[in-house]
C-alpha cells in the first residue's frame, strides 16, 4: 500500500505528498485517527483527497495511507430499516457504541456481522450447474415484507460446488462455493461494489409503468414512469421535503430510500419515526419494513454528501437486481452540488456559473442516469427498477442558477414548485403551469386500464387551468365582472380543480394517499359537473343559481371519502349532479 | 484526538491583511488550531489556523490584525482548538464574544473547556420536537406553533419591532403542565450597545427569568469575533442542556452581522464570491450553527432556537434570510405594510411558517381543532388579501357580498387576532376562540377545511 503524507490541509481538502501508485477514487486513511478520504486528483506525486470528517487537528506530515480500494458498500441483509450515514455507517448502531453525537475517525462495520438470517436456498439451482453473476442463490426474508434475494457477485462464474443448506448464518459466512477453471470462490451473503459506479444490467427496457404515488398533481398530471426520473426544485418552505417524503410513504414500490443530503436533523428524526408509526396501506406493516435511510445532515461533513447520492443509488441498484421496483430521492442535491464546489475551490480549478465546477452538469448526470427500468443480469430472468427523485433548492427560488438547469437536461418529470401557491397554504405545491411531463404518452396505456380516458381528462384539466391563469389577467385589469359567464364558469370550475382535486394535505389520514381509480373518479366527477353546469348555462340557467347548488359543496369534500367507499360515491354523485342539473332546468324553463 | 501539549512559538511573521496573518509554516501545526498572536505592546489576540501547507500557515486574528507588527509579533500555537471554560455557575454572567467574563466579576472556574465548534447531534439519536410552547402570542401560538427544540428565525427589517417580539416571547413562553424554566442564552453580534443593554435588561427583569447567560459581541467589538459569537453561546447552551437537563432558549440578534464578517473574512481570504459577495459555503457555515438544537434521545434538555435577522432592504430573497429559511424550521417573518398600520406585533402570517407545528398542536397538545381553524384562518386571511389588492384595482362595485365578508375578515383579523398587547398573554384556548368568533363572520359553508363536527362543537353559532 502507497503510504503518504500530509502536505496541505484547508477543509475538507487534504493535499498529500509521496503518493505515487495511488488511484483516483481510491480510499485512503488520513492522520494519526485515520480519518476516511478519497482521492479525487493527482498531480506528480501528490493526491488531492476529499476527506468525509472534520479535518481539524490534522497537521503537516501526518501518514496517509492507501487502502487500494474504491469507496465501496456492503451489500447483504441487515439493510432495511437502517439508518446510514454517507460513508454507510449505521447510524442507529454507532449511537449505542459512542453516543448521541457523531464523533470522527470512528469506524463501525455496515452490515452487522453477528445477526444471523435464516438462509433459505434456492430449490430450484442443482450442484454442479453452471452459475454466473446475480443468479439466484436463496433467500432471507428480511422483513415480513422484503424478501432479500442473495446473488452470486459480479466477477463470479463457475460451477457450483456447494450451497449450505437452509439455516441461519452470519452475512460474512461462507455459504456457497463456486469453481472455475481450478479456482474457488467462497460466497457469502454480502458483497461489496464501488458506490460510484453504475451496477450492470442486460438492457434498458420503456418506461411503461405509471409510477403510483397517490399524489394526484403527480400521478393525473404529472406522471412519473417506473423506472423514470424527476427534479422536484422550489425555494425554501415550498414543499420538497414534504413531498419527497409523501412519496417515500406511499409509492407502490418494493424498496423506498431516502437521502438526506446536507438537510435537516429534525427532518431526519421525523422521517425515522413516522415510518414507525405508519404502515403500508397494502401490506399493513409498518413503513420502515421496506425503506432504507440515508442522512447526512448539513453540519455533517459537506463531502460525504456526494457519497451519500451514490451510495443510494448503488443500493437501489442492487435491490433493482434482484427485480424489485426501487423509488430513490434525494433531498437535496444542491447541497450536494455546493458541497461539489466548495472542494472545487479549494483545489482551485477553473470556476464555472456561479463558482459550480465546470463538470456540476455531467456529475449530476452520473446520478440520475442510474434511473432506469432494465432486464436484469441473471438467472432467473427478471426486470427491475429505480426509480430517482432528486430535491433542487434553488437560491432565493431563482430556477435560472445552474443546478436547475443542468438537472433539467437530464430528468423526464418536472415537478415545479411555486412558493406563492405555498404561502397561500396550496399543497402540495406544484405549479400546474411550469411543471411537466416526458411520461405522458408512454404511461397512458397503463391508465387505459381503466375504463375512462386519463388522457383526455388529464387534457382537459389542464386546458382549464391555463384557461384560468389566461381569464385571471383579465381579472386583474378589470375585475371579475366583465367576464361572460362561460368564462366565469370556467373560474368556477378551476377553483374547484384546485382546491377539491390538486391541494392535498400530507397529514390528511384519508387523503394522504389518493389511489388512481380515486383519483380518476374524482377527476370525471369535476369535469361532469363542468359539462353539465355549461349546457344548462347555455340553456338560460343563471350562474348564481348554480353556484348555489348543493351538490357543491358535496363535491369540496370527497376527498374526504375513504378508498373503499369511493365507487359507491362516484355512482350516487354522478346521479346527483345529473339530478339537480335536470331540476334546476326545469325550474327555470318549467 | 490526543493533542501533544508542546507550545510551539514562532516569530517570522510574512504579512498581514484585514483579520489574515500568513506566516512561514512550522512543524506540527494543526489545521483549525487555536494561536495566540503577541503583539510588540504585549497585548495578545486569538487568532485561528485556516489553511496549513508545508510552506505556509494561513491565521485569521480574532481582533483583526491592525497594529500586528509584522517583524516584532510573536505568533504562539496552542495545539488545540478553540474551547471555553463553561460552569452551571455561569447564569446571570456577561461574556464577550469569546466567552471571556465582561461583567467584572470572578473568572469561571470551569466544570470543562468546550470545543466552540461541538458535535454534530447524529440524526438517529435524535428525538422530533414536539412540545407546545405557549408564548400567549396568538399570531405564533394559533399559526406558528413553536415546539421545544425548534429553531425558528425573525426575519425583521430594520427598525421594526422585533426586540420587542423576542423578549415579549421570552417573557412569557411556558410549557403547559411544566414546572421546568427556560434557561435563556443570549447572544448579541454586532449589534449597537443600545441594543444589547435593552435585550440584557428586559430579560433580567422579566419575572420569569433568573437564568440568563449573556454573550456580548458590540457593534465596536472586533468584527471577526462575530464568527466565534454565536458558538460560544451554542457551547454554554449545549453545556447546560445536555449536561445539566436544562431547555435552554437561545436567542441570537444579529445574525445579519455574522453573515457580514463571514462574507468580509471571505474576501480577505481572496475566495471566488458566491451570490452578492457572500461566500459559497454560507449555507454549510450557518448550518453548522442552527443545527444545534433539538432533542436527544434520552436527555431531559432541550435546545430551542430563535436567531433574529434583518433583512436587507427588507428582501426575502437576500442570500442571508434565505439560506437561513433553508436551515431552520420555519421563519416569522414581520411586515413593514402591518407596522405602518399600527398592528403589533406586525407578524406577516402568509410569509411566516412553522414547520414543527403539527406535531405540537392538537388532542392533549392544545385543541383538537387547532390544525384545521389555523388552516382556514390562514386561508380566508390569504382571500381576504387577494380581494384586497384586486379591489385596489377594480373598485369594489362589483364586489359580491361573500367577497365583502372576506374583506371584512381580513380587517378584523389583523386588528383583533395579529394585534395584541406587549404586555398581553392569551391562552390558546383565547386564541383559537377569537380565531372562531372571526370565521363566524364569513358564510358556514365557506369553512371548507374544518371539518363538520368541529363546527358543530366550536362554531359560536352552536356554542351558546
Ligand atoms: N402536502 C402538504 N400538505 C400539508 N402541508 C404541507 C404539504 N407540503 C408542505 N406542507 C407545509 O409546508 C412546510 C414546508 O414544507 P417542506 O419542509 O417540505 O419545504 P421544503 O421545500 O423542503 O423547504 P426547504 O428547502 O427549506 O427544506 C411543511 O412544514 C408543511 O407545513
Ligand atoms: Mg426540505
Amino acid at each position: 500500500m502507497v503510504i503518504g503524507k500530509v502536505w496541505r490541509v484547508s477543509g475538507p481538502l487534504v493535499i498529500a505528498e509521496n503518493m505515487s501508485g495511488s488511484m483516483i477514487y481510491e480510499v485512503v486513511y488520513i492522520g494519526n485517527d485515520a480519518l476516511i478520504g478519497e482521492i479525487i486528483g493527482i498531480q506528480g506525486d501528490k493526491a488531492f483527497i476529499q476527506v468525509y470528517e472534520d479535518t481539524s487537528g490534522v497537521s503537516v506530515g501526518e501518514p496517509v495511507e492507501g487502502s487500494g480500494k474504491l469507496l465501496s458498500a456492503e451489500l447483504g441483509p441487515g439493510l432495511i430499516g437502517k439508518v446510514f450515514d454517507g460513508l454507510q455507517r449505521p447510524l442507529s448502531e454507532l449511537e449505542v457504541l459512542i453516543g448521541p453525537f457523531v464523533k470522527r475517525g470512528v469506524k463501525a462495520s455496515s452490515l452487522p456481522k453477528d445477526v444471523k438470517w435464516f438462509f433459505r436456498r434456492e430449490k430450484g439451482l442443482e450442484i454442479g450447474s453452471k452459475v454466473g453473476p446475480n443468479d439466484i442463490i436463496g433467500y432471507v426474508e428480511e422483513t415480513p415484507i422484503m424478501t432479500h434475494k442473495i446473488m452470486v457477485p459480479h466477477g463470479v462464474s463457475g460451477y457450483l460446488k456447494e450451497v449450505v443448506g437452509d439455516g441461519d448464518y452470519r452475512v460474512d459466512e461462507v455459504i456457497a462455493r463456486v469453481e472455475s477453471g481450478g479456482k474457488v470462490f467462497n460466497i457469502k451473503m454480502y458483497q461489496e461494489w464501488p458506490i460510484r459506479k453504475s451496477r450492470p444490467y442486460v438492457r434498458r427496457l420503456e418506461p411503461t409503468e405509471l409510477l403510483i404515488t397517490g399524489t394526484r398533481v403527480l400521478d393525473a398530471l404529472f406522471p412519473v414512469a417506473v423506472g423514470g426520473k424527476a427534479a422536484v426544485p422550489g425555494g425554501f418552505g415550498s414543499g420538497k421535503t414534504v413531498l419527497l417524503q409523501t412519496l417515500t410513504k406511499w409509492s407502490r414500490t418494493h424498496i423506498n430510500i431516502y437521502v438526506g443530503c446536507g438537510e435537516r436533523g429534525n427532518e431526519m428524526a421525523d422521517a425515522l419515526h413516522s415510518f414507525k408509526k405508519l404502515v403500508d396501506p397494502s401490506s399493513g406493516r409498518p413503513l420502515y419494513e421496506k425503506a432504507i435511510f440515508i442522512a447526512n445532515t448539513s453540519n455533517m461533513p459537506v463531502a460525504a454528501r456526494e457519497t451519500s447520492v451514490f451510495l443510494g443509488a448503488t443500493l437501489g441498484e442492487y435491490f433493482r437486481d434482484m427485480g424489485y421496483d426501487v423509488l430513490l430521492v434525494a433531498d437535496s442535491t444542491s447541497r450536494w452540488a455546493e458541497a461539489m464546489r466548495e472542494i472545487s475551490a479549494r483545489m482551485e480549478e477553473m470556476p464555472g456559473e456561479e463558482g459550480f465546477p465546470a463538470y456540476l452538469g455531467s456529475r449530476l448526470a452520473s446520478f440520475y442516469e442510474r434511473s432506469g427500468r432494465v432486464e436484469c443480469v441473471g438467472n432467473p430472468s427478471r426486470s427491475g427498477s429505480l426509480t430517482i427523485f432528486g430535491a433542487v433548492s434553488p437560491p432565493g427560488a431563482d430556477f435560472s442558477e445552474p443546478v436547475t438547469q443542468n438537472t433539467l437536461r437530464y430528468i423526464g418529470t418536472l415537478i415545479s414548485l411555486d412558493v406563492s401557491l405555498a404561502n397561500r397554504r396550496h399543497f402540495p405545491s406544484v405549479s400546474w403551469l411550469l411543471s411537466y411531463s416526458l411520461y405522458v404518452d408512454n404511461v397512458s396505456a397503463w391508465w387505459s386500464k381503466f375504463n375512462t380516458s386519463w388522457s383526455e381528462l388529464r387534457r382537459e384539466f389542464l386546458r382549464l387551468l391555463q384557461k384560468e391563469a389566461e381569464l385571471m389577467e383579465i381579472v386583474r385589469l378589470v375585475g371579475p365582472d366583465a367576464l361572460p359567464d362561460q368564462d366565469k364558469l370556467i373560474l368556477e370550475v378551476s377553483k374547484m380543480i384546485r382546491e377539491d382535486f390538486l391541494q392535498q394535505s400530507a397529514y390528511h389520514p384519508i387523503d394522504s394517499y389518493s389511489p388512481p381509480e380515486k383519483t380518476l373518479m374524482m377527476m370525471d366527477i369535476i369535469l361532469k359537473y363542468y359539462k353539465k353546469a355549461y349546457d344548462v348555462l347555455l340553456q338560460g340557467v343563471p350562474l348564481v343559481s348554480i353556484k348555489e347548488l348543493p351538490i357543491r359543496a358535496k363535491i369540496s369534500r370527497m376527498k374526504e371519502v375513504s378508498p373503499n367507499e369511493f365507487s359507491k360515491f362516484y355512482v350516487n354523485i354522478v346521479n346527483e349532479i345529473e339530478e339537480s342539473f335536470n331540476n334546476l332546468v326545469k325550474g327555470v324553463v318549467g | 484526538m490526543n493533542y501533544t501539549l508542546s507550545i510551539k512559538e514562532l516569530r517570522s511573521v510574512l504579512s498581514a491583511k484585514g483579520s489574515l496573518l500568513f506566516i512561514k509554516s512550522i512543524p506540527g501545526v494543526r489545521y483549525s488550531e487555536i494561536v495566540e498572536v503577541v503583539l510588540e505592546s504585549g497585548e495578545s489576540r486569538l487568532g485561528q489556523v485556516i489553511d496549513v501547507s508545508r510552506d505556509a500557515t494561513v491565521i485569521q486574528v480574532f481582533g483583526g490584525v491592525s497594529e500586528v507588527n509584522v517583524k516584532t509579533s510573536k505568533v504562539r500555537f496552542k495545539g488545540e482548538s478553540l474551547r471555553i471554560p463553561v460552569s452551571s455557575d455561569m447564569f446571570g454572567r456577561v461574556m464577550d464574544g469569546l466567552g471571556r467574563p465582561i461583567d467584572g466579576g470572578p473568572n469561571i472556574i470551569p466544570e470543562d473547556f468546550l470545543d466552540i465548534n461541538g458535535v454534530p447531534i447524529n440524526p438517529a439519536s435524535r428525538l422530533p420536537p414536539s412540545e407546545f410552547i405557549e408564548t400567549g402570542v396568538s399570531s405564533i401560538d394559533g399559526l406558528l406553533s413553536i415546539v421545544r427544540g425548534q429553531k425558528l428565525p425573525i426575519f425583521s427589517g430594520s427598525g421594526l419591532p422585533h426586540n420587542r417580539i423576542a423578549t415579549q416571547i421570552v417573557r412569557q413562553a411556558r410549557v403547559r403542565g411544566s414546572e421546568e424554566r427556560f434557561a435563556v442564552v443570549f447572544a448579541a453580534i454586532g449589534v449597537t450597545y443600545e441594543d444589547a443593554y435593552y435585550f440584557m435588561n428586559s430579560l433580567r427583569t422579566a419575572s420569569t427569568i433568573e437564568n440568563v447567560v449573556s454573550i456580548i459581541n458590540t457593534a465596536s467589538a472586533p468584527t471577526i469575533e462575530r464568527i466565534a459569537t454565536p458558538r460560544v453561546a451554542l457551547t454554554v447552551a449545549e453545556f447546560l442542556a445536555w449536561r445539566y437537563d436544562t431547555h435552554v432558549l437561545v436567542l441570537m440578534v444579529d445574525i445579519t452581522n455574522y453573515c457580514e464578517a463571514l462574507r468580509e473574512l471571505s474576501a480577505a481570504r481572496e475566495e471566488v464570491p458566491g451570490r452578492r459577495g457572500y461566500p459559497g459555503y454560507m449555507y454549510t457555515d450557518l448550518a453548522t450553527i442552527y443545527e444545534r438544537a433539538g432533542r436527544i434521545n434520552g436527555k431531559k434538555g432541550s435546545i430551542t432556537q430563535m436567531p433574529i435577522l434583518t433583512m436587507p432592504d427588507d428582501d426575502i430573497t437576500h442570500p442571508i434570510p434565505d439560506l437561513t429559511g433553508y436551515i431552520t424550521e420555519g421563519q416569522i417573518v414581520l411586515s413593514r405594510d402591518l407596522f405602518r398600520k399600527g398592528v403589533y406585533p406586525p407578524v406577516d402570517v402568509l410569509l411566516s411558517l412553522s414547520r414543527l407545528m403539527k406535531d405540537g398542536i392538537g388532542t392533549g397538545k392544545t385543541r383538537e381543532d387547532h390544525y384545521q381553524v389555523f388552516m382556514q384562518l390562514v386561508s380566508a386571511y390569504a382571500e381576504g388579501q387577494y380581494l384586497r389588492e384586486l379591489t385596489a384595482i377594480v373598485g369594489s362595485e362589483s364586489l359580491s357580498d361573500r367577497d365583502r365578508k372576506y374583506l371584512n375578515f381580513a380587517d378584523l383579523f389583523e386588528r383583533r387576532f395579529i394585534n395584541q398587547g406587549e404586555f398581553e398573554r392569551r391562552s390558546i384556548e383565547e386564541t383559537l376562540n377569537v380565531g372562531w368568533d372571526l370565521l363566524a363572520t364569513l358564510p358556514e359553508d365557506e369553512l371548507k377545511l374544518i371539518g363538520v363536527d368541529y363546527i358543530r362543537k366550536y362554531h359560536p353559532k352552536y356554542r351558546s
